[in-house]
């Protein structure tokens, strides 16, 4: 009987999450897009709502919510669902997509897109060799050979968002960065440009004239075509087109010339926006946080180093430290679980919203900034397949957040996985992705100025 | 032989509807053989004989400036194209036949381009609403052009182009559906090239 409340609640929040994955798809990411396959908007939501899906069970997990073997059950189908659409549908409907883009391979799509599945899933495979992941005892098509696998995936991808983040935040949010833009920078570059495109005007004008009077002369100016056309070309071009093709050069280096000068305005702009923004009292609260970011990613920074070099992995959460150290050192004496069941349900709370957020906004933005209207459904499903990645293996590393007592449901739905190995790929990736953003943003910033400043 | 004095038309439209290889056709009475992404503006000329067969026969060029990006760009990517929308003679709206979303951004490509011009001290109309009374006196002469018409099933057809008739009259304007990779559609004597001659004497006439 209970077990049928509990679904019955498990069921309503999918379903709510289910609407919401829909919403977000409709409102945000398709906003200038016409969905014409909904087939792609249902995966998406599928997959978003069966992720929150996990979220929440961890979430009942640590406050007491529901049957305990419910939830346990819940737990194994939510796994098995998502780890079918993770490595089954949405490869196959990436590939599919893909197939049908092109032309040619139109007419037996889906034999392709079978094909392409199968290669996927041997790379797949592959990628499990090389990493002390599992253990001998599993068999060959069990869950853990999935999850471990969509782990590693999950995990780098999450490292290297991490890395990049926690660097780029400071970088953003301190106007200590913000090179100084005045107006009259900004219409001097205008005025270059509006030169340039000038300029290209006039040889335009001049190529469509010279085209003009060949042809009222009645000169062949198409490209030669056959082995005796070339062979003319060569003894006998008119002056007309040995022109064509000088101007044509010049052309295409005032066009290369104008784009990038379209580019850098744009910068200024956006600098310019952001000078503006940061007088402001938002931005001046901004600044303030950034400088309190960037000594958090340094100590990040740091710790991720010590992890690495004296191969240490915490053993204890950070909830069950602090309350030890405020009980052994600072002499307050609380109730140690009441406390701690709350405070954990509130960080790892924070946790989940703040990652569900962040991932949402910078899937975004990426959509916006690479798609087109040809191959928006392929970058949608792809978007899904690294949302379903990402949050797996969110709950793989959350598990080191919370409590011994409720790590128990994440260890035994998961399996035997070797969470260290997982730690401590997430500490070397970050490391990784942290440094190199900072080298690739020290050479951003170096280059911009001296760009601009040019005659 | 070429006039001194400029005449400047503005191609706006979404992402990916098909302005480089309209603007392209036009121009160079070619198919664009490999489209890439537009970044800034490309500009092209065409040859037009104003008055053709009359004494007062003058060749003018026109230049066809092909403005790239979206209405939902960042500021500062606006602010930066709006350097382009100075002084222009006649602006032609392009849209995706198979894409109703950018047949309705057309309005908000039309408001941001024409405010610039009837706002000089920089405001916009911030609303972004529709409002026909804009385009009542609107002395710029306007043309809608509907692309990607041969992907367009045949049974489709009737209703897309009653849609997109509407669309021309609310814009005042006149419209041609196409396709850019056939130069049929603008050769010599057919309806569109009528059409677009027709739009070019009004130009010159307004200017």
């Amino acid at each position: 009987m209970s077990f049928l409340i509990d679904s019955s609640i498990m069921i309503t929040s999918q379903i709510l999450f289910f609407g919401f994955g829909w919403l977000f798809f409709m409102r945000q990411l398709f906003k200038d897009y016409e969905v014409r396959q909904y087939v792609v908007q249902v995966i998406f939501s599928v997959t978003f709502a069966f992720s929150c899906t996990m979220f929440e069970l961890i979430i009942f997990e640590i406050l007491g919510v529901l049957n305990s073997s419910s939830r346990y059950f819940h737990w194994k189908m939510n796994l098995c669902v998502i780890l079918l659409i993770l490595v089954f549908m949405v490869p196959f409907y990436i590939g599919y997509f893909i197939v049908s883009n092109i032309r040619l391979l139109h007419k037996q799509r889906l034999l392709f897109s079978c094909l392409l599945w199968l290669t996927f899933m041997y790379f797949f495979w592959k990628l499990g060799d090389p990493f002390p992941i599992l253990s001998p005892k599993h068999g060959i098509l069990s869950i853990e050979q999935l999850i471990s696998r969509v782990g590693v995936i999950g995990v780098t991808l999450m490292a290297l968002l991490s890395g990049f983040g926690a660097v780029n935040c400071p970088y953003t949010y301190m106007s200590y960065f913000l090179r100084n833009v005045t107006d009259t920078d900004i219409l001097a570059l205008e005025r270059r440009l509006l030169q340039t495109m000038d300029m290209i005007i006039s040889k335009k004008k001049r190529m469509a004239m010279t085209r003009r009077t060949m042809f009222q002369k009645g000169e062949v100016h198409n490209k030669p075509s056959g082995f005796w056309g070339m062979i003319k070309s060569v003894t006998t071009s008119a002056p007309g087109s040995e022109n064509l093709t000088l101007i044509q050069q010049e052309v295409d280096a005032l066009e290369e010339l104008s784009r990038q000068l379209f580019l850098e305005t744009t910068d200024l702009y956006a600098t310019k926006e952001r000078i503006e923004y940061s007088k402001t009292f938002k931005g001046k609260y901004f600044n303030f946080l950034g400088y309190f970011f960037s000594i958090y990613c340094v100590w990040k920074i740091f710790m991720a180093t010590i992890n690495i070099v004296f191969d240490r992995v915490g053993k204890t959460d950070p909830v069950t430290r602090g309350i030890e150290i405020t009980v052994n050192y600072l002499g307050i004496q609380f109730d140690v679980k009441f406390w701690s069941q709350h405070i954990s349900f509130i960080l790892v709370g924070i946790i989940i919203v703040t990652s569900i957020r962040g991932l949402l906004i910078t899937l975004t933005k990426f959509f916006y900034a690479i798609s087109s209207s040809k191959s928006s459904n392929v970058i949608v499903l792809l978007l899904a397949q690294i949302m379903g990645m990402y949050f797996v293996s969110s709950v793989l590393l959350i598990r080191m957040s919370m409590p011994l007592e409720y790590r128990t449901i994440i260890t035994e739905v998961l399996g035997e996985l070797q969470f260290n190995f997982y730690h401590r790929w997430f500490d070397v990736i970050f490391l990784v992705s942290a440094l190199s953003s900072i080298l690739f943003l020290y050479l951003a910033h170096k280059q911009a100025p001296e760009k601009h400043m040019a005659p | 032989m070429a006039s001194l004095d400029r005449v400047k038309v503005l191609v706006l439209g979404d992402s990916g509807v098909g302005k480089s290889s309209l603007v392209h056709l036009l121009c160079q009475n070619q198919v664009l053989g490999n489209p890439s992404w537009t970044v800034g503006c490309s500009v092209d000329v065409r040859v037009h004989d104003y008055k053709e067969g009359t004494p007062e026969e003058k060749t003018y060029y026109i230049e066809l400036w092909d403005v790239g990006g979206s209405v939902g760009s960042a500021s500062s990517v606006k602010s930066t194209r709006a350097v382009f929308y100075n002084s222009v003679n006649g602006i032609i709206l392009v849209h995706d036949l198979t894409n109703k979303k950018s047949s309705q951004n057309l309005y908000r490509w039309s408001l941001e381009a024409l405010n610039r011009d009837l706002v000089p001290t920089g405001v916009l109309v911030t609303n972004g609403d529709y409002d026909r009374e804009q385009f009542a006196d609107n002395q710029i002469p306007l043309l809608v052009i509907g692309t990607k018409l041969d992907q367009i099933h045949e049974t489709k057809r009737h209703e897309v182009l009653t849609r997109t008739a509407f669309l021309a009259e609310d814009f005042n304007a006149e419209e041609i559906n196409l396709d850019c990779t056939n130069p049929r559609y603008l050769a010599a004597g057919s309806s569109n090239a009528v059409k677009l001659s027709h739009r070019e004497e009004i130009l010159f006439k307004r200017w």
